[in-house]
């Protein structure tokens, strides 16, 4: 099994280690992953806050760049989101035929990393070993746009060692929306701290999802307020074994 | 920070602060938090459990949308059948461009009845149109009969949902209120007692006022007929006990068929009160001889709406019935209630309904009024995707900003504009992720960390904390696995 890697530009940028993880995550099953060294961005951000055309560069770009790969393997769920989601409509406003026609070709290979593991490689059992409590925050794009259901679950009660502890209120947003987190800093920050009594009321040593964006605000939350709880991708709990746990990171 | 907002909430699109300042004073104000969160909870859990209960949800969800996107799609041929069909049973149709238009007949109306005073029920629309304070200057007193509405008018207050607008206020704020304005000093909280002193109230109203103004839930296209669906009694008594009656509605209110209500009412009182049927169903047809209303009258409202159904993305917007389960189902509205929408359209139908009607000239913060999670999208009866038109209305906002000098003193543009370019190209990409890191270091703590930044990076580290860049990228890493003895090179 081939799959090209696209790391997304805050993941790049941001949390290094979550491509990091995936890339022995899926070495370890048997994939054999490339990585396009010209990728940047999926244009979600430009889309969100209403860079239309600018969204759509980026989403022409990633087209391009993808056309030909047989897999595509994407560690946030929010970006396969806008694929899904917003590139039809960039290219049914903005685009030609023929991009149309390439995305239409391209879409059934893009695959958020759950779904590639359950949908495509049909593995629940990634030989990971986490000795840990955690709790496993449903992103708004994870659970409604992409519809991952008991998936993330699923991949979790395989891994070894691991206590899952459920979330309250596990469908309600966490208040990042992007840019939205800075144009409505105060009520983005509201939402937040409503959030976090639920997140840090599970008493789990961890905070998981499959989305760095939401782990980025709940994680800068709890290092404001010194929680005794760190966030973490599940890349890194599914990478993690009892020879090699997650790398530490700051 | 700046411009402390006004603690009255001004529920004027024209006037209104912006989305995140008129939000403030909600923030800072526990009570209304608090009583915001627990009344649509409650509703919210009664919906979840009615809707579970229908094993069709699904079905009547794709019925109802099909229904308001038909009419929608042939709303000339269904607002001129509803029109002949009303005017045949004895209704007079009128036709409103706009909110002065709107005004102006029904003032003509209620001064061809001699009215000095008017009763009314159930009809948001007249609040979009600031009927009340029209009719007040040309001498006319305006008396809403709907129980929350009393509260609010009683006490000076503005709205904060489209279902239960009282929703922010407590049973002794009630009590307050009451005490004050009816001169009942001795009135207890005790609900029984409230609701009393409301029935006294009002009785004297229905008995004496004989003309009244409605709003729609729905205009029947096939008949000719009117529905109002509510949950008190109130508005069966408005409609039923004046001799003249004026319908303000909506051009979009339309639907086809007496029978699409059989879908039409399923999905409404389920969606909106969480209850398998609303109490009190009024449906009417024109005038009847010695039953109800000897004159009835329908002002149908454009104010905008024709242009929103011009536009094929938006168009969803007007198939809306009002049922507020997307506010109920909000995370932003759970935190900020309705005043800080600056509209009587609080919430995400608000935030799609408000700047459209207003022709995108006002009230452009609202369509950045969502984190975008989808959840009043999942809920929405009537299938109004609610995310997608926050997006095509952002896109138009930002187009706004490209024409405007403003653009060059924003730095959300700005910063966007410029990271457009940088993702255009990776090595251009790649050097900026070089320049961040070393810029950043100045800013990040020994343990990693960022606490405070200038400027918008402030608007994130008012709260929260943001991890230092790591020293090497994913792709530096990869670059440099490759050259690795034992992998090769990819």
């Amino acid at each position: 099994m081939r799959a090209s890697l696209f790391i997304t530009c805050y993941n790049d940028t941001l949390f290094p280690e979550t491509g990091r993880a995936v890339v022995s995550l899926l070495e370890r099953l048997g994939v054999d992953l490339d990585f396009h060294s010209r990728q940047t961005c999926c244009g979600q951000m430009h889309a969100n806050t209403g860079f239309r055309g600018e969204a759509y560069s980026q989403a022409k770009r990633f087209v391009r760049l993808y056309q030909d790969a047989e897999t595509v393997v994407i560690p946030s769920s929010s970006c396969v989101a806008m694929i899904r989601d917003q590139y039809p409509t960039l290219f049914a406003e903005l685009g030609n035929e023929s991009l149309r026609s390439e995305f239409a070709a391209l879409l059934p290979r893009v695959y958020e990393l759950s779904e590639f593991l359950i949908d495509r490689l049909g593995v629940e059992d990634v030989g990971a070993s986490f000795p840990h409590r955690v709790t496993y925050h449903a992103s708004c794009h994870g659970l409604r746009a992409l519809q991952l259901g008991d998936r993330p679950f699923r991949l979790l009660k395989k891994v070894r060692g691991l206590t899952h502890v459920p979330l309250a209120n596990l469908d309600r947003c966490c208040g990042f929306g992007g840019t939205f987190s800075v144009k409505n800093a105060e009520v983005s920050s509201a939402m937040l701290a409503v959030k976090l009594q639920d997140v840090v009321a599970t008493g789990a040593e961890y905070c998981t999802a499959l989305d760095n964006s939401c782990l980025m605000h709940l994680g800068g939350a709890m290092h404001r307020q010194y929680a005794s709880m760190k966030t973490i991708h599940m890349a890194q709990i599914l990478a993690s074994t009892a020879a090699s746990p997650p790398e530490a990171t700051a | 920070m700046s411009n402390a907002p006004s603690t009255h909430p001004v529920l004027d699109p024209l006037l209104a602060p912006p989305f995140p300042q008129a939000a403030l004073p909600v923030l800072r104000n526990p009570q209304l938090r608090k009583n915001v969160a627990h009344a649509i909870d409650v509703i919210q859990a009664k919906r979840a459990k009615l809707v579970a209960e229908k094993t069709d949800w699904q079905e009547l969800r794709t019925s109802a949308s099909a229904i308001r996107a038909h009419a929608l799609e042939n709303l000339d041929f269904y607002l001129e059948q509803f029109e002949t069909r009303c005017t045949a049973a004895g209704g007079t149709v009128h036709w409103a461009a706009d909110a002065a238009e709107a005004r102006q007949i029904i003032l003509a109306l209620l001064r061809q009845e001699n009215a000095t005073e008017v009763i009314k029920i159930k009809t948001m629309t007249s609040a979009e149109i600031q009927l009340n304070p029209f009719l007040e200057a040309a001498g006319i007193n305006a008396y809403e009969t709907d129980l929350a509405e009393i509260i609010l008018q009683l006490g000076d207050e503005e709205p904060s949902h489209i279902v239960v607008p009282a929703l922010h206020i407590n049973r002794s704020q009630v009590r307050e209120i009451f005490a004050r304005r009816m001169g009942l000093e001795n009135l207890s909280d005790d609900p029984k007692a409230l609701t009393n002193a409301a029935r006294t109230w009002l009785r004297q109203k229905f008995l004496t006022i004989p003309t009244a103004i409605s709003g729609a839930n729905f205009l029947i296209a096939e008949t000719g007929s009117v529905a109002v669906v509510e949950s008190e009694g109130n508005g069966r008594m408005c409609l039923t006990l004046p001799r003249a009656l004026i319908t303000l509605a909506g051009i979009e209110k339309v639907i086809p068929r007496f029978q699409d209500l059989e879908v039409m009412l399923q999905v409404l009182a389920r969606s909106a009160t969480g209850e398998r049927m609303n109490p009190y169903t009024s449906l009417w047809t024109g005038v009847t001889p010695g039953d109800g209303p000897e004159r009835f009258h329908v002002v149908l409202l454009d104010n905008g709406r024709s242009s929103i159904l011009a536009r094929p993305r938006e168009r969803q917007t007007l198939k809306c019935i009002r049922c507020a389960a997307c506010m109920n189902a909000c995370p932003v509205y759970r935190q900020t209630g309705g005043h800080a929408y600056g509209s009587v359209y609080p919430g995400p139908i608000g935030a799609i309904f408000t700047p459209q009607l207003m022709q995108m000239k006002h009230a452009q913060s609202l369509p950045y009024a969502s984190s975008l999670c989808g959840a009043c999208y999942e809920v929405c009866p009537v299938k109004i995707n609610i995310p997608d038109v926050l997006l095509d209305l952002r896109s138009q906002v930002t187009d706004q900003e490209r024409r405007s000098f403003g653009r060059f003193l924003d730095p959300m543009y700005l910063g966007l504009r410029i990271a457009n370019l940088l993702f255009s190209r990776a090595w251009l990409f790649h050097s900026a992720q070089f320049c961040g890191r070393i810029g950043l270091r100045i800013f990040t703590h020994r343990d990693g960390w960022i606490h405070s930044l200038p400027g918008i990076g402030a608007k994130w580290t008012q709260t929260r904390d943001l991890r230092g860049l790591p020293s090497q990228t994913f792709h530096g890493w990869w670059a440099a696995r490759g050259r690795m003895p034992g992998k090769e090179a990819k």
